[in-house]
């Protein structure tokens, strides 16, 4: 135990005595600025006080002192309120607010925003603070789990909460000669989101009754798909398998726009099948796509996939023991899916649900595309923030009324999961075989899923025809010029030039997604961890703020991102870290969501066991926990990949000419209308995403649990003539 | 902490690391540019510029609203050091809320009159580097089948035989469709002008949330008649769309595409010596060497052969003062929220 505590002790006084405490240089005149060490007895006397916490429990640790911990704790709390305290304090140009100028006397110079040794110093004085208390009988003495609680919590905190705040308390914002309260309640009741208009009168309805609508239906209909698709995956024996994975996995490795694109360029007034339609069935030809249909089409196209993920794990957890005693007991297979199966997949499809839903309200492409008249409140909020209005405020109340829905869509979940026990993967050996499904379940999902994979299918044969002819829809002959213009390659005096437009955002675009899939994964997983298998005071409340950058539409939370790290104390606008922090906590809710609802499978007593036989709680989790979530691990770990490539909102305020993201290239074509290069480019994307997708499922790999084959009909002779 | 667990905080603290390190430190011969017009624009600018001076251009291209917010957001700790193009409107209200710096270029008394007034009522904070009209992109084959003459005037766009075929973006969203707003409220009086969108109102068949989208929507047939800035409707034309643009027949508002030093821009020397050469004849002809046909704002530039002629438009005397204030905007933009926008 003194180890852990003196190898933080030295981590930290060594991040304050030699890396240099301030990022981002003003001038290439200084090259190795000061550490926080050399800055306290230079520019920045205020410092010092934090060498001073850093030190205080060095000589209780060295002595081995029973009063450690007590120390630790103080050093710990002492010394983040400090660091965070003078880090708001004093900003670029001296004291932040006049009030304290007056009271402690003007400031020659200012700070910047921590880098290294700050980093270093506030995560040492983190961990000053968990050791401390798991020394004091925190959490049953663990120090994995008060650190792993600590470091989550704080993370969230710095990149979830505190921008998110900034950006909603712009909501009390107020005109002159109003109150903040008042400015508050006037643009939460506004007309425009609550009106009631288009079922009592001749007017529109309010955006909160279109968003609900959409994304109930998005909602029911991703999560009743997703569920066709698993039980197909994992409880037939249906031939195609590896092809349905692939083409349920296509649409979320798709870049935003382009389905709509798609969809636009078959179903629109001048689409393919509306044309054939017009044309031989004497049908008028009209918009009827744009608007809920066409919104709900490409939503559900998107997010049906993110539904599989989420229930494949699931529906593959559900230990065969319970179906078998079901049936031995003389359930028929109906009764035995109904009263049985079903209720096991509970917290799959209440999680696919939540996930469809919340997908829905925060998506922000779609309804832009296919919207028509039909306004949500992603859409309205990102043009509260950039349109022709320019307010912040009315974006900041509309940003309140999301996440009000998403608590309301979040608390419903949990009630209907409720406080039952899902575990089916205990560590008892059984093995068993999947009872097959009953025949109404089986041909439904035939029926609903196999068209639709025809239909998926086929959107893609177009899209990747559109990238290679030469203006879609009115001239379809041949051209690889959009490939060229995007990926083309010259040999010059100094070998190879990368001449096509689209290397530069590309290169950094898989770069940025690279490294922020694995630290998504991580993160998500352990949180997901500390809510399923570990209760502390305040969970709940800890759940909630996981989700929150998930539910706030990415333009505000582009935005937030400017608010909170542009200045210092945490100064970080303009660099790769941005765009990886802020996928890292926007994606991050999926991966938790994954691995809560796997990890309720699995019986808590393997744990156990691993601990009774001597295993830390890292221990098992690595050697116990994580091989049994692979299916979970994959999951985020693909999604967090494919979403930093293709999310587009919250990024478009975060790029710079030197981390550039392939989505907001691609938009910027399709707004003028060339369809070809955006379609050529988002192919590219897409066969990019495909393959690192194989190679996240070749490094994870497959779960394995000891449990016979599922069902194979031919097997089964007796039950198929029965 | 078992010693795994040390490992795994001290690689997550090394890659924290290298994400900071990487973080660039301004030189002194770099200009960051925002820039809002079409990217193959930007890019071509930018390249320009280094040529010219040799002044390494890091540049990034967002829309106008988007640059806009983002400046807003940035103020305390300015990033940016230029905002090349995009619409009016927003350079005038970064102005009026000082997140602009002053500076008179060189080579101001080359510049139009027009370009020339929007510097001077901005206490030059801003300057017009480019011109465009509002008016009408029609798609020919539509209304060929259908049999509709094409529309020429305002006053044609609210006749029955254009129900459903007209496209326009959301006020409330794109400062095209305000510009149309204002234009309107300028040519007509304010009642008159409101009669008439309501009017319209029966005929649009959607209101699209940017503003040259109604043009990409008329190149693909979606709509017949988007009412866009007429370069925005050549662009589809000259991309291979059956679209022809018209300016109506009793006059038309117009944007001035405008440009920007951001107060407290690290490169303040670069900024300003991008300044003067985005004002330069050989610096606005990259404009129609890359498919954007504008009317560029110095006398002395040449206008491109597909760039509609201004001369050939009937402007109204647009009122940027009035029109772009916060208070007109606002008036006008809930006006039109409660008396058009909230009808089915």
């Amino acid at each position: 135990m003194n180890r852990s505590h003196l190898s933080w002790l030295v981590i930290g006084v060594l991040g304050f005595a030699l890396p240099p405490w301030y990022g981002l240089p003003t001038s290439s005149s200084a090259p190795w600025p000061p550490s926080g060490l050399l800055a306290s007895f230079g520019v920045a006397p205020w410092l010092l006080p934090i060498g001073l916490f850093l030190l205080l429990p060095a000589p209780f640790v060295i002595v081995r002192s029973r009063l450690a911990g007590l120390a630790l704790i103080a050093a710990g709390i002492g010394g983040l309120g400090y660091l965070v305290a003078q880090g708001l304090a004093i900003g670029l140009r001296g004291w932040s607010q006049p009030l304290l100028a007056d009271l402690f006397g003007p400031l020659a110079t200012g700070q910047r925003g921590m880098g290294a040794g700050g980093l270093i110093v506030a995560v040492s004085l983190l961990f000053y603070l968990t050791l401390g208390l798991a020394a004091r009988g925190a959490m049953k003495g663990d120090r994995f789990t008060t650190g792993a609680i600590g470091l989550v919590v704080a993370a969230i905190v710095v990149f979830v909460f505190w921008p998110v705040s900034t950006i909603l308390s712009q909501a009390m914002v107020a005109d002159p000669g109003q109150s903040a309260i008042v400015a508050l309640a006037e643009r939460l009741t506004a007309r425009d989101i609550w009106s009631v208009g288009c079922v009592v009168s001749a007017t529109r309805c309010g955006v909160f009754w279109n968003s609900i609508l959409l994304a109930v239906l998005t909602g029911v209909l991703t999560t009743l798909l997703g569920l066709a698709f698993a039980l197909i995956a994992s409880r037939t024996g249906f031939r195609f398998k590896t092809g349905l994975r692939l083409l349920t996995v296509l649409p979320i490795i798709t870049p935003p726009f382009v389905i709509g694109l798609a969809v636009i360029l078959l179903f629109g007034r001048n689409g393919t099948v509306t044309q054939f339609m017009a044309e031989y069935f004497g049908l008028t030809a009209t918009r009827y796509i744009y608007g809920l249909p066409g919104i709900l089409l490409t939503q559900v196209l998107a997010f049906t996939p993110i539904a599989f993920l989420v229930l494949v794990g699931v529906v593959q957890g559900i230990a065969p023991a319970m179906e078998e005693a079901a049936q031995t007991l003389g359930a028929g297979r109906w009764q035995t899916f109904r009263r049985v199966t079903w209720p096991l997949m509970r917290p799959g499809l209440a999680n696919a649900f939540l996930v469809g839903f919340i997908e829905s309200l925060a998506d922000f492409g779609n309804p832009l595309v296919m919207g028509g008249g039909y306004e949500v409140l992603s859409t309205k909020i990102f043009y509260a923030v950039v349109g022709a209005q320019n307010d912040p405020g009315r974006a900041a109340a509309l940003g309140i009324v999301l996440l009000a829905l998403c608590v309301g869509a979040f608390i419903l979940q949990r009630t209907w999961v409720g406080k039952t026990s899902y575990t089916t993967v205990g560590g008892k050996g059984f093995s068993g075989t999947s009872a097959a499904l009953p025949r109404v379940v089986k041909y439904a999902a035939y029926g609903t899923a196999l068209p639709w994979a025809l239909f998926t299918f086929l959107l893609y044969g177009l899209i990747l025809f559109g990238g290679f002819v030469e203006n879609w829809g009115r001239n379809n002959s041949i051209t690889l010029r959009h490939y060229i213009t995007a990926f083309g390659l010259d040999w010059g005096q100094n070998g190879l030039l990368w001449t096509g437009r689209a290397w530069n955002s590309l290169f950094t675009t898989i770069q940025i997604a690279a490294v922020s899939a694995p630290i998504t994964a991580a993160l998500g997983l352990l949180t997901a961890y500390l809510l399923v298998r570990q209760r502390f005071a305040g969970q709940s409340t800890f759940e909630f703020m996981t989700m929150l950058s998930f539910a706030i539409p990415g333009t505000v939370i582009g935005v937030s991102y400017i608010l909170a790290f542009n200045t210092p104390p945490v100064e970080l606008t303009g660099t790769a870290a941005i765009l990886v922090i802020c996928f890292v906590f926007r994606n991050m809710p999926v991966a938790i969501r994954a691995g809560v609802a796997s990890m309720s499978q699995i019986d808590k007593s393997l744990d156990e066991c691993a601990l009774t036989l001597g295993a830390t709680s890292a221990q098992s989790v690595r050697r116990v926990i994580l091989p049994l979530l692979r299916p979970a691990v994959v999951a985020s770990l693909v999604y967090a990949f494919v979403r930093a490539i293709t999310s587009v909102s919250a990024v478009i305020f975060l790029v710079t000419a030197r981390y550039d993201m392939a989505t907001s290239y691609i938009v910027g074509r399709v707004e003028i209308g060339d369809f070809g290069l955006a379609i050529a480019y988002s192919s590219a994307l897409i066969v990019l995403m495909g393959i690192g997708i194989l190679f996240i499922q070749l490094v994870v790999g497959e779960r394995r649990i000891g449990r016979r084959d599922p069902v194979q009909p031919a097997a089964r002779p007796a039950e198929v003539t029965a | 902490m078992t010693r795994s667990q040390h490992r795994h905080a001290l690689a997550s603290a090394v890659a924290g690391l290298a994400l900071i390190a990487g973080a660039s430190a301004a030189s002194a011969d770099d200009l960051t540019l925002y820039c809002s017009v079409q990217e193959e624009w930007c890019q071509a600018m930018a390249n320009a510029f280094t040529k010219e001076t040799g002044i390494t251009v890091a540049m990034t291209r967002k829309s106008s609203g988007e640059t806009y917010a983002q400046i807003k957001a940035e103020a305390a700790n300015p990033k940016g050091d230029v905002w090349w193009g995009g619409t009016g409107d927003p350079h005038l209200q970064a102005a009026e809320e000082g997140l602009t710096a002053e500076y008179k270029p060189a080579n101001f008394a080359e510049l139009h009159p027009w370009a020339q007034k929007q510097a001077t009522q901005s206490g030059h904070r801003t300057v017009g580097i480019y011109a465009g009209a509002l008016g009408f992109a029609i798609n020919t084959e539509i209304l060929a089948k259908k049999k509709v003459k094409e529309p020429s005037c305002w006053a044609d766009l609210i006749k029955p035989e254009f129900k459903g075929e007209i496209q326009i973006a959301n006020p409330n969203s794109s400062g095209t469709a305000y510009t149309a707003m204002a234009t309107l409220v300028q040519l007509l009086g304010e009642n008159p002008a409101f009669d008439y969108l309501k009017q319209l109102h029966v005929n649009v068949s959607q209101y699209t949330k940017s503003g040259a989208a109604p043009a990409v929507a008329a190149g693909r047939g979606e709509t017949a008649v988007g009412i866009v800035f007429l370069h925005d409707g050549v662009t589809q034309a000259i991309n291979g769309f059956p679209v022809k643009v018209v300016a109506p027949c009793e006059g038309t508002g117009y944007e001035i595409g405008s440009m920007s030093i951001i107060k407290g821009a690290p490169n303040a020397k670069s900024a300003q010596r991008f300044y003067d050469f985005a004002l330069s004849p050989a610096a606005q002809a990259t404009g129609a060497a890359n498919k954007s046909y504008q009317v560029p704002s110095n006398t002395k530039s040449v206008l491109p052969e597909q760039a509609p002629r201004m001369d050939k438009v009937k402007l109204i005397d647009y009122d940027f003062k009035k029109y772009g204030s916060s208070a007109e905007r606002k008036k006008l933009l809930s006006r039109w929220d409660a008396e058009v926008g909230a009808q089915k």
